[in-house]
């Protein structure tokens, strides 16, 4: 018979036996971290070589020296990975969310706005798609301008777009969020219309022999055949929603959001607060494809997708 | 003397191809009778399925008359006059077999939809898998559930292109038994391409013989056999009497290309 402490030890074994399995998961992954982050120190040392060469010189010199002067300089042309970590984690969780410091309240500037430039962007894309699946006409006018729309560089044709869309009298939100509509509605209107067209022959036509409307084909066939693609055009929408929101705070000069703090950063050459807003930034975007995909992955699953 | 429900006179169809004028159906006249089940067998291309898809309003011909219940095959369609099933099951991957059968009712607006789906079901002999999604049944099942889809609105016509075609035998004799039994109690007319011989003398009262380049009736045999079979009259005289006659009008069909 087992003592509580052979048993708890036994459990504990367990766990790390099960932590180690997820650990063997992951290898490949944190090989490649790993790899970046050793590559990201080593390219500190001469990047800020030019600020930090007569410092190192002042204390003697050696290999010690230069690694810490190379990574911790104050105002560094290339952070090291701690400084960033320490920038993210002073202005995210030492800060109360709501003070100007906080860069989870300039992310939640920039996210409201990517997300109503999401859903607008999202429901264009889905209109624009259902017009050309259904009128043959809108293929060949639409389908060039909606992809000539997306040639122009989104930093040309920002600018000109807010200051238009603001003498409009429209809340600044809308504004700011017309510029990730521009760029989402995009993939989605590219992926819907070919999931509108992704019902066989033979499924129209049993559409044809019930003598169904086009709308009610549309809603029993075609858009539950275009959900896939939806969610795909979606995942790809919605990364781009947040790089449009932040390209949108750029020309207005804002005050608020990640694209502010960028602006902010380059103003004062704080790469430090730079790095910092780019990491939220895109752990956010992350973090919204994440969603997205348990979305997906939920609500197939209750269309009865095989497992 | 029973209505007549299909009434073909001298119908062609010429498909425009790539490579030219394609002659899918040519001359073909051919009445089906109230009640009756009617199988169009010959080789690929000789226009069987075409002619069903004609029927069904899906293609146009290019010439003769074809009527459906007296109405012309576009008013018949647009009035539901029939059920078709398609040589795959054709079923909506994301509904249950529940939701499948609900198609149509749901389009055409029927009352009492449950129930419509419960009888229809129980006459596929598939009660009490409602729930079940597409991929978790065989083939088989899945071409009954599409047969139950068919029934669900009581067309009084059914359409059959070859819908057993891609199970193996030993399925597609017990679905023909039930597809018998199934005409026996609801007394639908039926329209089924095959190209199975012992498939079509098992099955109908009527074999209409086709022949391709241009595709054509070159035969049309009434079955005599008794209306109530079983599978065993595949071994009798009178059936392999008519199999032969069928194998035949085919042989005759083909003759000039060898």
């Amino acid at each position: 018979m087992k003592t509580d402490a052979a048993f708890r030890s036994g459990h504990s074994q367990d766990m790390a036996a099960c932590a180690a399995s997820i650990a063997m998961k992951h290898v490949p992954l944190l090989t490649v971290t790993l790899a970046i982050i050793i590559f990201w120190y080593a390219m500190c040392i001469p990047m800020n070589a030019v600020l930090t060469a007569p410092k190192i010189v002042a204390a003697g010199g050696g290999f010690a020296n230069t690694l810490i002067f190379s990574w911790s300089e104050g105002r560094p042309v290339l952070p090291s990975p701690h400084q960033v970590f320490r920038e993210i984690w002073n202005t995210v969780f030492a800060v109360e969310p709501w003070a100007i410091k906080s860069l989870v309240y300039h992310l939640w500037i920039t996210l409201s706005s990517t997300l109503v430039g999401f859903l607008m962007g999202g429901l264009l894309g889905t209109a624009l798609a259902i017009g050309i699946v259904h009128v043959a006409s809108l293929e060949k006018s639409l389908m060039p301008w909606v992809i000539a729309s997306q040639t122009i560089p989104i930093l040309a044709i920002a600018p000109m777009l807010i200051v238009v869309l603001g003498k409009t009298g429209l809340p600044d939100i809308f504004t700011k969020a017309s510029i990730s509509t521009y760029l989402c509605f995009f993939p989605v209107t590219i992926g819907m219309v070919k999931g509108l067209r992704s019902p066989d022959v033979m499924q129209q036509d049993l559409m044809r022999t019930y003598n169904a409307s086009s709308v009610q084909t549309l809603w029993k066939l075609r858009l539950p055949a275009s959900l896939p693609f939806l969610f795909a055009s979606l995942k790809v929408s919605v990364a781009i929603s947040l790089t449009g929101a932040i390209v949108a705070e750029l020309p207005t000069g804002a005050v608020a959001g990640i694209g502010a703090r960028l602006l902010n950063g380059s103003y004062y050459g704080n790469t430090l607060q730079i790095w910092a807003a780019l990491f939220v930034a895109a752990f956010a975007a992350a973090m919204l494809v994440l969603l997205l995909s348990a979305l997906e992955k939920y609500s197939l699953k209750r269309m009865g997708t095989k497992a | 003397m029973a209505a007549k429900v299909i009434s073909a006179q001298n119908l062609g169809l010429i498909f425009q191809t790539a490579d030219g004028a394609v002659e899918a159906l040519s001359e073909i006249t051919l009445d089906v009778n109230e009640g009756e089940f009617v199988s169009l067998i010959g080789p690929s291309g000789c226009g069987k399925t075409t002619l069903l898809r004609a029927i069904a309003n899906l293609e146009n011909p290019t010439s003769g008359r074809l009527t459906v219940n007296g109405l012309s095959a576009e008013a018949a369609r647009l009035a539901r006059a029939y059920g078709y099933v398609f040589q795959a099951p054709a079923l909506l991957p994301w509904r249950d077999v529940n939701d499948n059968v609900r198609l149509p009712l749901e389009i055409m607006g029927f009352d009492d939809m449950a129930g419509r789906v419960s009888r229809n079901l129980a006459l596929v002999n598939l009660a009490g898998f409602e729930k079940k999604y597409p991929w978790q049944l065989s083939g088989g099942m899945q071409q009954r559930v599409s047969i139950a889809r068919a029934l669900a609105f009581d067309p009084k016509l059914l359409l059959m292109d070859e819908p057993f075609g891609a199970l193996d035998e030993i399925v597609r004799d017990r679905l023909n038994q039930q597809l018998l039994e199934l005409w026996g109690s609801t007394k639908k007319t039926i329209v089924f391409v095959t190209h199975s011989i012992p498939e079509a003398v098992f099955l109908s009262t009527k074999i209409v013989v086709m022949s391709p380049r241009p595709g054509r009736i070159i035969d049309v045999i009434e079955v005599d056999l008794a209306s109530q079979r079983k599978l065993e009259i595949r071994e009798t005289p009178a059936f392999l009497k008519i199999a032969h006659r069928v194998r035949q009008g085919l042989k005759a069909g083909h003759s000039y290309e060898d």
